[in-house]
């Protein structure tokens, strides 16, 4: 019984950070038309960045969650230049851009490495989240119900911005047909440096949040980008339902994968992906983006 | 890096300067071979400064310029010229960089590499090439049923801390029932299979095996299967152990974890938070070792580095004065690589950093290990953690208390030897 209850826990908790993380990578997706493949290093260097505010390298010490949210606007702003400088001037070579997103990935994990060092760094649990919520002998870490909040949290505010706000309505139109929404006179290519960068604040954002659980390490960047992917690709490019119903699907594939069949623990988490690409490509809530 | 420059750019220089001196004294009295004798001594060193290994191989070059820079870039006599070389961290790059330091910087000598993938792969070259390597990553059978006559491990077989430490857990800490987790590669699989076999042996029971992938960013389902015990044993490298014990204290779990080496390295502590508390390691380097050898060597590690040192450098520094010990044998002469071969397994040192050292006929090393408890108490160099060495094991060799032929006839360890058996 506590197995499977701490398996489901655990499984939401990882959804949540997945939901974290992708969905900014599936509205990148959906509006530009390209797999973002610097996202993971986003989660790296907002988990790095965050570590920092936190103490030790910077000299003092900031709240946990007034430094997640400085970090997160810092890998915003990272996201916004790179979209500027660099992706703009490719616009419309989608192989093009796919290509500058994977190099840059790799010159992000080098500059970490030479900036914080080879060693894991671990990121302490904030205090006041530190305890447990024992059920059934079972013991279930505040810090990872706090999570849950979080992305239930931040999947409200997705939903809201994009649904009620005027900046939602334009996105929604760019990702259903960029061409037509530029016709209307929505400046698409303003909304992809605004997406860009909440997609990367996103991603910055889960990857300090993750770190009390995951800790920051070289390699993270390239464990997280695997697992975004299949989420998108499950649950549909440009669908924040998608990712969000993709996510949990993947938190619990992965941890009951991993519990029940750890011999097929990557086979289980990528068969769905391979399934759904092969029967239903346009994913799961593909085309639909709310 | 500007420090490899330097030292490049030195000898260089004292290379032209000996070459002078050389043709100077040529003029003189023919002496052609004094030419040859003034030319520095190359090594090379095989380590991992990119990708998610390269915590461990920055270490390692640390250790290598901590003796270098202690010696002043002289062995036995002869200038060293050192040549570091970026692995990676994978089995084609060690291939093409091993390649690279033998036939184009002609090293007389290679140091590494870490991890036993890359050693496995360049096991042939070397050999083909007769070079001597002086190895840290630890694949047994390189040492045991498949040895190779040019390498030299100062270190540990994968397996070789774990056998002490089987022992430990049955007889000194009264364990039962050990669940065992790992990474699911080679180097995971000898480590348990050693503790396994070392723990069985002395009256415990093996009761379960789990191996995460190497990429495991969270290992609570594996936590959640831990059952049916009264203690655990995991054989975690690199980042993993401390992802591993987080999600094990995050989960409430309570019962004993002992490690290896690598799982329990003192060069983790600093990273390690409170769920590293009473974990038991065992390893061939202590920072609560205390000698001469080892106080100087932390003194230096943290002057030049900044670096609390753990298993990779001290590995790496230890390796340096094994060299320095065979050259001092052979009269300073590396030509011969059989003869060099023959003065390192000779090698036995008693002021090294982990204590006294000597090789058995494969070349592995014959050392001293340590259990550790991890708590604060002794804690120095900043640290707030601190493994304290409660019992040492001393001259423990490869193939622990088992005769040599009994040990060898067993297959090596793996994933399913020695197998699960019902208890």
């Amino acid at each position: 019984m506590t197995f499977w209850l701490l398996l489901t826990v655990n499984s939401i908790t990882f959804g949540g950070l997945l939901f974290l993380l992708s969905a900014g990578f599936s509205l990148i997706f959906g509006l530009m038309r390209i797999p973002n493949l610097t996202h993971g290093s986003m989660f790296m260097v907002g988990a790095y960045l965050g570590t920092s505010l936190l103490g030790g390298t910077s000299g003092f010490t900031l709240n946990f969650w007034v430094a997640a949210l400085i970090a997160a606007v810092e890998v915003a702003i990272l996201g916004a230049l790179m979209e500027r400088l660099l992706l703009r001037r490719l616009a419309g070579q989608q192989l093009a851009q796919v290509l500058v997103t994977l190099g840059v990935s790799f010159m992000a994990a080098d500059l970490c490495l030479m900036g914080w060092g080879g060693d894991p760094i671990s990121v302490a649990t904030p205090p006041h989240l530190a305890g447990f919520v024992r059920v059934d002998g079972a013991a279930f870490p505040l810090y990872r119900m706090a999570v849950i909040l979080i992305a239930v949290v931040f999947a409200v505010a997705l939903w809201l911005m994009l649904e009620r706000t005027r900046l939602g309505a334009m996105i929604r139109a760019g990702v259903d047909d960029p061409q037509m929404a530029r016709v209307v006179g929505i400046r698409v290519s303003q909304l992809f440096t605004i997406v860009f960068a909440l997609g990367a604040g996103l991603a910055g954002f889960a990857g300090i949040i993750s770190g009390p659980i995951l800790s920051v390490y070289p390699g993270l960047d390239q464990d997280m980008l695997p697992l975004a992917l299949v989420v998108v690709i499950l649950g549909g490019t440009g669908s924040l339902l998608g990712s969000f119903v993709g996510s949990i699907i993947v938190g619990f594939i992965y941890n009951f994968g991993q519990a029940l069949l750890p011999e097929l623990a990557y086979f289980v988490l990528f068969l769905p992906m391979v399934l759904v690409l092969v029967l239903r490509p346009q994913g799961l809530f593909g085309g639909q983006i709310l | 890096m500007s420090r490899k420059t330097l030292s490049r750019k030195v000898s260089r220089r004292t290379l032209l300067a000996g070459s002078a001196a050389g043709a100077a004294a040529a003029l003189a009295r023919f002496p052609s071979p004094a030419i040859a004798q003034a030319a520095p001594i190359k090594i090379g060193l095989l380590t991992v400064k990119t990708g998610p290994l390269a915590q461990g191989g920055i270490q390692m070059e640390q250790g290598a310029l901590t003796y270098l820079k202690e010696t002043n870039y002289t062995m036995a006599g002869r200038k060293v010229d050192f040549v570091s070389a970026d692995t990676g961290g994978a089995p084609a790059g060690a291939k093409t960089k091993v390649q690279e330091l033998v036939e184009r910087d002609k090293v007389d000598v290679v140091i590494g590499p870490l991890a036993a993938f890359e050693l496995y792969a360049i096991n042939d070259y070397v050999q083909q090439h007769k070079m001597p390597t002086l190895s840290l990553a630890a694949a047994d059978n390189l040492t045991q049923r498949t040895p190779n006559p040019y390498l030299i491990r100062a270190s540990a077989t994968s397996s070789q801390a774990m056998q002490p430490l089987g022992h430990y857990a049955a007889t000194e800490m009264k364990l039962k029932r050990v669940v065992a987790l790992a990474d699911d590669l080679a180097f995971g699989y000898e480590e348990i299979g050693g503790f396994q076999a070392a723990f069985e042996k002395d009256g415990g029971c093996l009761v379960g095996k789990l191996w995460p992938p190497l990429t495991t960013p969270d290992y609570t389902p594996y936590v959640a299967q831990i059952a049916d015990c009264d203690g655990v044993c995991q054989g975690f490298a690199g980042s993993n152990p401390l992802r591993f014990m987080k999600a094990y204290a995050d989960a409430g779990m309570k019962y004993p974890v002992v490690t290896g080496e690598v799982g329990g390295d003192d060069a983790l502590l600093k990273s390690f938070g409170n769920e590293a508390l009473g974990l038991v390691s065992c390893c061939p380097y202590s920072l609560d070792l205390e000698s001469a050898a080892n106080t100087r060597f932390i003194d230096a590690m943290v002057k030049n580095f900044n670096a609390i040192p753990g298993f990779y450098s001290a590995g790496i520094y230890v390796n340096c004065q094994v060299i320095e010990a065979g050259l001092k044998a052979t009269g300073g002469d590396i030509g011969d690589k059989d003869k060099f071969m023959a003065a390192l397994r000779a090698v036995s040192l008693t002021d090294t950093p982990r204590g006294p050292i000597k090789f058995d006929h494969f070349g592995n090393v014959v050392g001293t290990f340590c259990i550790r408890h991890c708590g604060t108490e002794g804690a120095k160099y900043g640290l707030k953690l601190w493994n304290k060495v409660v019992k040492i094991y001393h001259n423990v060799s490869q193939f622990w208390t088992w005769p040599e032929q009994d040990f060898l006839a067993h297959p090596v360890y793996s994933r399913d030897y020695p197998p699960l058996r019902k208890c």
